[in-house]
């Protein structure tokens, strides 16, 4: 079974967390995350212009890029979190073109190696799909899309074919770390996406506290959350493990029980 | 128009690509209403009425046809090929830029649009937007980068009077490419009923073709004009690139006339040896950036790097995507003038033609200056002088070690 399967086929939703790599003591930040209930981690690919991010993750991108964070860090930094968490799927996620700065074949070939399972891609739109999708499926590597409010019925099928590993629906038209949506439309959307795909769905954006995570947790299969948690590596620098934790424990008490009343 | 089947005139493809450039490189949120776009932007093709309308604006709102104007005292001082100008510095807001904004606003209210979103880097575009949307009578936010805001204050202050909001941005380096970064956040969380209007012939698919089309006025005309006044087509176009709206707009046209032979100038800044540039062609790779493929400045990583060109309005690190393969496939060829190559340029054009050029046109004219020579007295080069100077005489100024 995938690493993926076997995150989002325990009896309770699984909760996803995003942080920046290279932003702060990356290791240690993840192994917090992990130890705290994490069931998948996207790690941030830095890029200079990430044009669909609010202000928390603009700025741990250049804090990261500021440090000297380069591409070879990053993969080395999915490397060891792989040797040290054998079963925890890990996702890159970030923008085209450092992913497709050394061509496709580079990139696929670095991942596999680093025990990569997923790449979301957040300027590669299906029609695009040719730039990297065909290449991470050679090389074992889940292709991961995303659905937003703006993707209507006769697009949704576009967006579900070659998608692998999860669906990642985007709750809002908008960028990361912003307003959270209406509940009762995250539960019709995610149930729009469920009746035409077997993927399990993972909502994300805008969502910060442990009441919004068991909310969605309630209709969706994962929970993401990452603006909340990469402000905490920009705000406690060598102190962000202890509050990473605090969080995420919260945050994972609140997804895993949600359905349980 | 027919286009023959080995034209250079039939790009982009229906998936918006020319050869391996261009393309819709976006956020799914926008994906929907780019696709939008490209049928509202085929259906006004088609419309007669659209095209009355845009030509009827352009003719007595921005004060088209732009004269040919041929050059008789440049010519005389380069001492080779009779130079013309395209005389688009001589358009309502002091530009080029307002051919393309004329076209798209007309398509923002086509689609029922209420709000217009702009970035822009010298303010050129930012002008030309916050103007027709004053002649529209819709709010206008600009993005502007805060560098630039400080660089260009007189053109802030033109905006404000126009009625357009303008945010200072302050991410990344705080300059055109970062206002583009955040005019694409703006449209992601306001997809309902904003418009976002691209300054230059950049961005993802059907923004380069569009832009291009609305601009191809300028050769459209200049092509007409050179042959009623001169029975001939030009033996050289020449024209400066930022993102590529001027050049294009002008080469276009021309694209399937064999012998006329087309130059691209990109801003060299302190020169292609360093990093102090803004040549994507010239000294940058292939990648994606601004939802297309094409030419960057960018390091190993992929990282975008930020250009630099006494020009603000050359300043940018990337290219429009149809460059990049006019550029392959060995159709245009490209060059690249420095900082004080184009201040030279114009300083001369000053003197000897009585036409404070902007800093921008100021790059082909140094391009000009060099080519003409080489070339016979009856051959013809035409330069597109798509901005006037009075934005930049601060900048002149000051490189001049005037005080004002
Ligand atoms: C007068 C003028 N020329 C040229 C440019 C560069 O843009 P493009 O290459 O799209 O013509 C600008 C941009 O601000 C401009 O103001």
């Amino acid at each position: 079974m995938s690493r993926f399967a076997a995150a989002f086929g325990k009896s309770a939703p699984a909760l996803v967390c995003f942080i920046t790599a290279g932003d702060g003591d990356t290791a240690a930040n993840l192994d917090a995350l992990v130890e705290a209930g994490a069931d998948v981690i996207e790690l941030g690919m830095p890029f200079t212009d990430p044009m669909a991010d609010g202000p928390a993750i603009q700025a741990a991108n250049l804090r990261s890029l500021g440090a000297g964070t380069t591409t070879h860090d990053v993969f080395k930094i999915a490397f060891e979190f792989r040797e040290r968490h054998k079963d925890v799927p890990l996702v890159l996620m970030g923008y085209a073109n450092p992913m497709v700065r050394r061509g496709p074949e580079w990139f696929g070939s670095q991942c596999a190696a680093a025990g990569v399972d997923g790449v979301i891609c957040v300027d590669i739109p299906p029609e695009e799909d040719d730039a990297l999708g065909p290449t991470l499926r050679e090389f074992g590597v889940a292709p991961i899309r995303l659905a937003t409010p703006t993707t209507d019925a006769a697009r949704l099928p576009q967006v579900l074919a070659g998608s692998e590993g999860f669906l990642y629906y985007v709750s809002v038209a908008g960028i990361t770390g912003k307003q959270q949506a209406q509940i009762e439309s995250i539960e019709a959307n995610v149930a729009r996406i469920k009746q035409s795909s077997d993927l399990p769905v993972a909502v994300g954006f805008g969502v910060r506290t442990p009441e919004q995570a068991a909310a969605i947790a309630k209709v969706a299969d994962g929970v993401v959350v990452g603006s909340a948690l990469v402000e905490i590596c920009g705000e406690y620098g060598a102190e962000a493990p202890a509050k990473l934790r605090e969080l995420t424990s919260a945050l994972a008490q609140a997804v895993h029980t949600a359905r349980q009343d | 128009m027919n286009t023959p089947l080995n034209s250079f005139r039939n790009l982009p493809d229906e998936r918006g690509h020319f050869g391996q450039f261009g393309g819709r490189y976006v956020a799914e949120t926008l994906m929907p209403l780019v696709l939008d776009l490209e049928r509202e932007y085929r259906a006004a093709q088609a419309d007669p009425a659209f095209q009355a309308e845009f030509d009827d604006l352009l003719e007595h709102y921005v004060g088209r046809p732009s004269p040919l104007y041929f050059a008789p005292r440049l010519t005389e001082e380069l001492g080779g090929a009779q130079v013309w100008f395209k005389r688009d510095e001589l358009n309502h807001t002091g530009a080029h830029k307002i051919n393309n904004c004329i076209g798209q606003i007309l398509l923002a209210i086509r689609m029922g649009k209420t709000r217009i979103i702009a970035e822009t880097g010298a303010g050129q575009h930012g002008v030309a937007t916050a103007t027709v949307c004053a002649r529209f009578g819709l709010p206008c936010v600009i993005y502007m980068g805060a560098e630039d805001v400080k660089r260009q204050s007189p053109n802030v202050f033109r905006m404000k009077l126009l009625g357009a909001e303008v945010v200072p941005v302050t991410s990344g380096g705080a300059t055109l490419k970062d206002a583009m970064n955040e005019g694409l956040r703006d449209w992601v969380a306001n997809v309902h009923d904003t418009f976002y209007i691209i300054g230059t012939a950049a961005g993802p698919h059907p923004y380069p073709e569009m832009v291009r089309n609305f601009q191809s006025v300028i050769g459209k005309e200049a092509r007409a004009q050179m042959l009623d006044r001169t029975g001939r087509l030009p033996d050289l176009l020449v024209a400066a690139i930022g993102g590529g709206s001027n050049a294009l707009g002008l080469f276009h046209p021309f694209l399937d006339d064999p012998t006329v032979k087309m130059l691209g100038v990109e801003a060299a800044g302190h020169g292609l040896d360093g990093d102090e540039h803004a040549a994507s062609l010239l000294g940058g790779t292939p990648g994606v950036l601004h939802g297309n493929r094409t030419y960057l400045l960018q390091d190993e990583d992929g990282q975008i790097t930020e250009g630099h060109s006494i020009s603000a309005g050359l300043d940018y690190p990337g290219i429009g995507p149809e460059h990049a393969w006019l550029k392959e496939s060995g159709r245009v060829d490209y060059t690249a003038v420095t900082d004080e190559e184009a201040l030279d340029a114009f300083q001369l054009l000053c003197a000897t033609e009585g036409i404070i050029p902007a800093l921008e046109p100021s790059h082909a004219i140094a391009a000009v200056k060099k080519v003409a020579p080489t070339m016979p007295k009856d051959s013809i080069i035409l330069a597109n002088l798509c901005g006037r100077g009075d934005k930049d005489i601060f900048t002149v100024a000051e490189r001049l070690g005037v005080e004002l």
